[in-house]
């Protein structure tokens, strides 16, 4: 299952790296990125600088950025909430939340399918892109260019002319 | 796999003398996409070694005994005469999953930096 362009989004209320809960409606934003990531995938390593770069560029346009880690920490303990908190703090921080889904019940509701899969909500919270940050994992001069077209239309009020495109990466881990 | 008998031979530009090819082995889960761009990766590397890119041996994992018995750190993995071009990230699970490579410029990949693959083949063939 997965939300369609212009739903609203799911809502959700997960714990941080931070110590924090945090919602997916805080209020205020023009726009909110929300993006499956986890610690172990080669794909979600090698985009994490361009998105982290992301959440820096449109901080203070509106934008909120959450990333989420759904994978079943049993079969991988790399990515335990322990071990997302530890890369956070080994990393001198993010700049923007880390947050747990240990139940896996936001990435059903979601139909997070990928790590990375980004979804980029209007300030309504409704589902405006869906995919990849850009076409490859391997070029970080593309800079997460798709995520930003996306962001740059959600802030002008229009509909981005690339709406989906297909989420690249690991799968997400699910419990047995 | 095959014997040595079997594999096939390369030609050294340097000696011009025929030498037994090292055998190839690709190892990989459909799960996880890199394996394409890192199998094209892998046999221009062996065309640029002067070697038979026909002659690797492609070996899908297709189940966690599978890839256990194999001793498979994840997708993709290529060996040459039994030996991993890379050593396996530490830290990482094992298995069915992308496997985390390094290139040279420190960048994370889920394939090896292909002068990896081609250095690997030829260090291989000058022993």
């Amino acid at each position: 299952m997965s939300i369609e362009l212009g739903d609203t989004a799911p809502g959700f209320e997960l714990p941080g790296t931070d110590g924090a809960d945090h919602p997916l409606e805080a209020g205020g934003a023009k726009a909110t990125v929300v993006y499956w990531t986890c610690n172990h995938c080669p794909y979600a390593l090698a985009w994490h600088d361009r998105l982290l770069d992301v959440a820096r560029d449109y901080a203070d346009r509106g934008v909120r950025v959450l990333a989420v880690n759904s994978n079943d920490p049993d079969r991988y303990p790399a990515d335990s909430f322990e071990a997302m908190s530890e890369r956070v703090e080994g990393e001198g921080g993010w700049p923007h939340p880390f947050l747990h889904d240990a139940s896996q019940e936001v990435a059903q509701a979601w139909g997070a399918e990928k790590t990375p899969h980004v979804f980029v909500l209007d300030g309504d919270l409704s589902l405006r892109y869906e995919g990849a940050p850009d076409s490859d994992h391997d070029d970080p001069t593309l800079g997460a260019e798709w995520l930003r077209e996306a962001l740059d239309a959600v802030l002008a009020g229009e509909q981005p002319e690339r709406s989906r495109t297909p989420a690249v990466g690991c799968g997400v881990k699910w419990k047995p | 796999m095959p014997s040595s008998s079997s594999r096939r031979r390369a030609f050294s530009a340097a000696d011009a003398g025929p030498r037994v090819s090292p055998e190839v082995e690709f190892l990989w889960w459909s799960e996880c996409p890199s394996w394409e761009r890192a199998l094209a990766d892998l046999r221009a590397a062996m065309v640029e070694n002067g070697l038979d890119p026909a002659s690797i041996v492609e070996r899908e994992m297709a189940s966690e005994a599978q890839a256990e018995a194999a001793g498979f750190p994840g997708s993709p993995t290529i060996r040459v005469d039994g030996a991993d071009i890379a050593q396996p990230a530490e830290g990482m699970p094992r298995g069915l999953v992308c496997r985390v490579y390094l290139r040279r410029d420190g960048r994370v990949s889920p394939q090896p930096d292909p002068l990896d693959v081609r250095d690997a083949l030829a260090a291989r063939l000058s022993e």
